[in-house]
């Protein structure tokens, strides 16, 4: 291991801000899409049920005339 | 085993595997991505050139791995959806463009901060950047064109058109450090010569480099799924999908 201290490790031999700032772009950005996909999906669900109840409805009142 | 794999071009059963296989692809990522992450700041040593701003390499040629291989992978999918009038192929298409483009921004972006302190320039107009570049705004370019088309089989089709033509930006991209003079080096790793760097290094890369590929098989499948639900929300499964989920 290369790393004497903590604060070492977060200096990263002064090349601190350069690596972390690539790594922490690098993990928030896929943290980000799955985020982002996973709402665009219940987004969607939740539209699809709600068509889903108002065609229901409508059939359902259509029956009983 | 005999598995009738056109079973898994029906839009309504891919559905469903997609749905088993996406945790099982993210659970191998999430596994990789800590190994590689613990080799690269804690087994693999200092560089004896770049000290450790080095580090960088372990997401930034994965990432630029990446964004090659989804781009020919995206045309592949586009250019059988195109042939054979497949949705399925299409819709994969669709859906690996913005996982590509994340790629190709990080890499550019892991990029400046590595180029910064080692060339003193966040952004050279070299062949290699300029033209992984070019391929960003291919892929931005994919995205908006089947944006701005109502018609999903019709920006299936245009999207495909546009993946196939950006093609020939891949091999220039590649062979860009060969071809010209660049401040970019050259390829470290190679199919043809042994690798220029240590073993350890490169073994921590190529882990990473696994976990990219399984995280953007997860995030295709997971966003394949929900284009599927997206277009085919007209139709009888879907609705079936409705009932049982009440």
């Amino acid at each position: 291991m290369a790393w004497a201290s903590l604060s070492d490790f977060f200096a990263m031999g002064g090349y601190g801000f350069y690596v972390w700032g690539s790594f922490l772009v690098f993990f928030i950005c896929l943290a980000g899409e799955v985020i982002l996909i996973l709402n665009r999906k219940r987004t969607l669900l939740k539209q699809l049920s709600l068509i889903y109840k108002a065609t229901k409805k409508e059939q359902d009142n259509e029956t009983k005339t | 085993m005999a598995i009738n794999w056109f079973k898994y071009s029906a839009p309504s059963s891919f559905y469903s595997l997609a749905g088993k296989l996406t945790p099982i692809f993210f659970a191998v990522a999430s596994v990789l991505f800590v190994v590689g992450l613990y080799i690269g700041f804690f087994v693999a040593p200092t560089d004896f050139q770049q000290s450790e701003a080095y580090r960088i390499i372990f997401i930034h040629v994965p990432a630029a791995w990446m964004s090659m291989f989804l781009y020919l992978i995206m045309a592949g999918w586009a250019a059988i959806g195109l042939a054979f009038n497949t949705r399925l192929s299409s819709m994969i298409a669709t859906a690996i463009a913005p996982t590509g483009a994340m790629f190709t921004f990080l890499a550019l972006w892991t990029g400046a901060l590595w180029g910064k302190p080692m060339w003193g320039a966040w952004w050279v107009w070299d062949a290699r950047l300029t033209s992984e570049l070019i391929l960003f705004f291919l892929y931005i370019g994919f995205i908006a064109l089947q944006a701005a088309i109502d018609d999903p089989r019709r920006a299936d089709k245009a999207g495909a058109i546009l993946a196939l033509v950006g093609v020939i930006n891949i091999p220039i991209i590649y062979f860009s450090v060969k071809w010209w003079n660049t401040l970019h080096q050259g390829a470290s790793v190679s199919l043809t010569e042994s690798p220029k760097m240590a073993t350890i290094m490169l073994t921590g890369m190529l882990i990473m480099s696994i976990a990219c590929w399984m995280y953007s098989i997860a995030m295709v499948l997971m966003r394949t799924r929900t284009i599927i639900l997206e277009r085919e929300r007209h139709t009888a499964w879907v609705g079936e999908l409705h009932k049982e989920g009440e």
